[in-house]
């Protein structure tokens, strides 16, 4: 049987998930991280993205997260997320909603305030949509 | 006949409070579920990042951020977590208590203190009692955010990154149950390891992306946001608690009065009677 580590995923709401999986890959600040049980011990902030575990047993799963910390120690993976959505919760027409939402923000821009807040409302979504495909990708949605 | 009417005036005024006081104990009970839900349910995150808090706290960084250095205690900071309402029983005074002990305890020591007060009742305790106030927020409501609590908490870390406080306490009931609720101090900053975990007792470090001090900076800002957060969650559960205790207690104490004092009217009214009874009876043998 593959090894497992435990992984717990929490945002600051509620436990999004809790149990051993095979592997996990999440979007860091320097680049995709793809984690394998008995990995160096590595601090890192996570950009907003999908967070994808294998299960024990093989089994796949998404998840949303906009943002927050991986703490990776041999024997314990945690994400600590700003927040963290199931990803089948998330609704592909309101994510391109707010892409394009956001990206006229972007174009009438009034001052660096709206500025900065329109590029993280249009990453987040970019990060969703993102989220969506990968979905469709490894579920066949 | 007018026997008693003051007593029957007072049984139904203390009816009305009572009924008053009942209706208090059900909306408590039922806001209490509803608090204790939210401290149920954030109570896993604020769990993991004290765990990897005390990870980092056991780990040997080359970078050793201000949060994590021991210094000499001169000015301690408090951030005092009380209700925004009143009529919860001995809830808030024992808080306050313990926090004027401690206190009490490092001025013996020429430690000065700092207090940063959360919840209408610690703002107006502190406003009456004196003790230096850096930051007060109140009216949280039932349901609290993270949001307002920000500015308040910033105000004590930046007190810290600016080496005017030297450590941060936060002051806070904890729900053990519904029947009780302790107070308790905990240490925020600098942080402690505890003894519990020799499986991290080797020499090891993490791997940090980006950069160390940016990454810590923002972890263990976070870090003192969701315990404070946590234990203004923890305290809202616990005033809902409290309160519905008390108002369980003024309801049954009511209740007594109202028999006690229907007791005394009875017998009032049977005095009357009876006195009547024997008047005429002795003005009849007189004829």
């Amino acid at each position: 049987m593959a090894m497992t580590v435990h992984c717990d995923i929490v945002s600051a709401e509620e436990e999004i998930f809790s149990g051993l999986i095979e592997f996990v890959s999440v979007r860091g600040s320097l680049g995709e991280l793809g984690i394998y049980p008995g990995h160096t011990p590595l601090l890192s902030e996570i950009k907003p993205g999908p967070v994808e575990l294998r299960k024990q047993g093989g089994e796949e799963d998404i998840f949303y997260v906009s943002g927050g910390f991986l703490e990776v120690q041999p024997h314990k993976i945690i994400v600590l997320a700003d927040t963290a959505l199931r990803a089948g919760d998330l609704d592909e027409a309101t994510a391109v909603e707010a892409q394009k939402h956001a990206e006229q923000a972007m174009a009438d821009k009034q001052g660096e305030f709206e500025y900065s807040r329109a590029a993280t409302q249009l990453a987040e979504a970019a990060a969703q949509l993102r989220t969506l495909d990968a979905i469709r990708r490894k579920l066949g949605k | 006949m007018a026997v008693g009417k003051e007593i029957k005036t007072q049984i139904a005024s203390i009816g009305s409070t009572r009924k008053i006081t009942s209706a208090m104990e059900m909306v408590a009970a039922s806001k209490m579920r509803r608090a204790q839900d939210r401290m149920e349910s954030s109570r896993p995150y604020a769990r993991s990042i004290r765990g990897v808090i005390q990870h980092l706290a056991k780990a040997n960084p080359e970078y050793k951020h201000l949060y994590m250095q021991n210094s000499d205690l001169k000015r301690v900071g408090f951030i005092v977590v009380g209700s925004d309402r009143g009529l919860c029983g001995g809830l808030n005074v024992n808080l306050f208590k313990v926090a004027i002990g401690k206190m009490k305890e490092f001025n013996s020591q020429n430690v000065e203190i700092d207090f940063c007060a959360i919840g209408g009742k610690a703002v107006s305790f502190f406003r009456n009692y004196g003790g230096n106030v850096k930051a007060a927020t109140s009216g949280l409501g039932d349901a609290p955010e993270l949001e307002a609590l920000i500015g308040s908490v910033k105000v004590m870390l930046d007190s810290f990154n600016e080496g005017k406080l030297d450590c941060l306490y936060v002051v806070s009931n904890e729900f053990v149950n519904t029947m009780t609720q302790k107070p308790t101090i905990e240490q925020l900053l600098p942080l402690q390891a505890e003894e519990d975990d020799d499986t991290l007792n080797h020499h090891w470090d993490y791997i940090y992306e980006p950069d160390a001090r940016d990454l810590l900076t923002g972890l263990l800002t976070r870090y003192v946001e969701s315990m404070v957060y946590q234990a203004v969650v923890e305290n809202n559960a616990c005033e809902q608690a409290a309160r519905m205790l008390a108002m369980k207690n003024a309801t049954d104490n009511a209740g007594n009065l109202i028999d006690e004092l229907q007791l005394i009217y009875n017998k009032a009214r049977q005095a009357a009677i009876t006195q009547e009874i024997s008047e005429i009876v002795s003005g009849a043998a007189a004829v």
